[in-house]
């Protein structure tokens, strides 16, 4: 049975006609052409498929492409601003932070969202305070990185990008703040 | 995967009365079960009811400290409450030890505790089941037990229930607001999940077609400190092994046990809430004796099952420290 839907994807607005027993993940892929978020395992075990929905994450093979009407999809290939890449981007380049690069564009969505949940101040498993606003420490980023799977096993450099990224995105949140105030002494 | 029709309801009537007039419909939540179970053939509905806009996505708060909690709220958005972080410890480690970043973005309140099984051989459609398919028999006995249940198992089905989050719910008391066709009612979390005895099909006391529309959480007495902590095979993105759930309430934060609250996880087809541990530990003085007792109070029925990888005889062991394990912590004095 078919179902008509409207997607924004990276950008980018289709119409499209699905079959209710599609994915998320399929009608980016098959239909719409869309191949960054990847097929793992089908089952929502491996993170592959991560791309963010509304600016959150989540796992495209677990959606009905039919429930997301209306939908902002952001791929990994839509996150660079034009030419310069994502700040996580960058940190996966500067850091090495893969092999083959299969789980590599789930990695950056789900790292992406990591970065907007820390600066929303939200606790983590490993979180000891969980009053308090926690701080990108390694075993942070570990914890919040887990539902990402890498079969070769990039996992330490993984860390070390997304620790670079937060960072970053720390120091320009900072600069932001100091200008604004900045501004606002000035006016 | 068999074709079904999709609709979209928009209030909570429309959602029940969608899937109460037909026996072939079902509910849709975060789907990160059941879209999971439509392609492994596990749930063969004809049409499915998205119900995300049908219940509630709000925390709001009840006279005398309690939050009523929306069923289309998402664990991620009740781990990251103010509130909820400040009054129920148990239940944001609960919901943070559950599944990744990504599902708990998608899993809802309402969807969780209702999520089905982990047994390997419910899942898998080529082998028999009594849960999937009545009367199929049982592919666990004498299989691959080492999730399964020690406690409240029938001859029938010894399959565990997966949610963390039911445990914390569980040990909290929670209340559960159902719609049905017949009109509302609400009926005490502890009621929600059955044991499997005859009728291991069903996981839960909800009629076809009831919808779980919130869950409130009662106010516990501010000396109450609460945790939970899960035992799994990997640090993280893992089903419990074991798990337990536990509020303590101590005279002045310091003496005699005034008032404990227990739930266990991957033990039983239910959430199992610990009531002859809580009554060793109420009126006790919180040592690691009485902690024992309380275990062992608990555990008196289990029974350990065989399995091709070794059984499950270690999760009774396992419980027993778990469970002491946490009275400690909530109970020895805080670190200033
Ligand atoms: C890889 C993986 C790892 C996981 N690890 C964990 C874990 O460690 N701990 C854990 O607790 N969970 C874990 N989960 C399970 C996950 O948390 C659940 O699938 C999720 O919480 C279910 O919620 P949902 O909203 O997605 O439900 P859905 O999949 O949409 O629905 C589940 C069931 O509930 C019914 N339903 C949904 N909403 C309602 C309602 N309002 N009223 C009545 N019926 C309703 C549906 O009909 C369906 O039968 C894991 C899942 C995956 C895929
Ligand atoms: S334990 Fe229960 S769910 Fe698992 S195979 Fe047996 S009957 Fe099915
Ligand atoms: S393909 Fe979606 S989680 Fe593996
Ligand atoms: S880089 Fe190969 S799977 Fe991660």
């Amino acid at each position: 049975m078919d179902t008509a839907i409207t997607l924004g994807v990276d950008g980018e607005v289709y119409r499209l006609t699905v079959d209710t027993r599609t994915t998320l993940l399929d009608a980016l892929r098959e239909q719409l052409d869309v191949t960054s978020p990847k097929k793992g395992c089908d089952h929502g075990q491996c993170g592959a498929c991560t791309v963010l929905v509304g600016g959150r994450r989540v796992l495209a093979c677990l959606v009905l492409a039919g429930t997301a009407d209306g939908a902002e999809v952001t791929t990994a290939a839509g996150l660079a601003d034009g030419d310069s890449p994502h700040p996580v981007q960058r940190a996966f380049l500067d850091n090495d932070a893969f092999q083959c690069g299969y789980c590599t564009p789930g990695q950056v969505c789900s790292a992406a969202g990591v970065l907007d949940e820390l600066a929303a101040g939200w606790p983590s498993n490993v979180t000891a305070d969980l009053t308090t606003e926690p701080a990108a420490s390694r075993a942070e980023i570990a914890e919040r990185m887990a539902g990402n799977l890498c079969r070769c096993g990039a996992y330490v450099n993984i860390v070390a990008a997304v620790e670079q990224a937060v960072e970053q995105a720390t120091e320009q949140a900072t600069e932001q703040a100091a200008e604004q105030t900045a501004g606002q002494a000035r006016r | 995967m068999r074709p079904f029709t999709l609709a979209t309801a928009t209030d909570a009537r429309e959602a029940v009365r969608l899937v109460a007039g037909d026996p072939d419909a079902a509910f849709l939540a975060g789907g990160t079960n059941l879209v999971d179970h439509l392609k492994l053939g596990v749930a063969t509905p004809g049409a499915l009811v998205d119900v995300t806009r049908a219940t509630s996505a709000e925390i709001t708060d009840l006279e005398g400290g309690g939050l009523r909690v929306g069923a289309a709220v998402r664990n991620s958005d009740l781990a990251a409450d103010r509130r909820v972080r400040e009054r129920h410890p148990m239940l944001v480690r609960s919901l943070l030890g559950g599944a990744s970043g990504q599902l708990r973005n998608m899993a809802t309140v309402g969807g969780n505790p209702l999520q089905r099984t982990r047994c390997v051989y419910f899942q898998d459609v080529t082998t028999p089941c009594n849960k999937r398919e009545p009367r199929s028999g049982c592919g666990a006995r004498g299989g691959y037990t080492r999730y399964h249940a020690v406690l409240g198992a029938s001859e029938h089905c010894l399959a565990t229930h997966p949610s963390d989050l039911a445990v914390a719910l569980a040990a909290l008391d929670a209340t559960v607001h159902v719609l049905g066709a017949d009109g509302e009612r609400s009926l005490p979390f502890t009621e929600l999940h059955r044991l499997p005895g005859d009728e291991p099909e069903r996981d839960t006391t909800l009629a076809h077609g009831e919808l779980v529309t919130a869950i409130d959480l009662p106010a516990l007495p501010p000396a109450t400190r609460s945790t939970y902590r899960k035992v799994r095979d990997r640090a993280s993105y893992a089903f419990a092994l074991v798990s337990v759930a536990a509020a303590v309430e101590l005279e002045d934060g310091e003496g005699w046990v005034r008032e404990a609250r227990i739930a266990l996880g991957g033990v039983a087809h239910v959430p199992w809430r610990a009531h002859r541990a809580e009554a060793v530990l109420r009126g006790a003085e919180p040592t690691e004796e009485t902690f024992l007792a309380a275990a062992e109070a608990e555990l008196v029925d289990a029974r350990p099952l065989d399995g091709l990888d070794g059984g499950n005889a270690f999760k009774v062991p396992l419980v027993t420290r778990t469970l002491v394990a946490t009275l400690r912590e909530l109970t020895q004095e805080r670190e200033s």
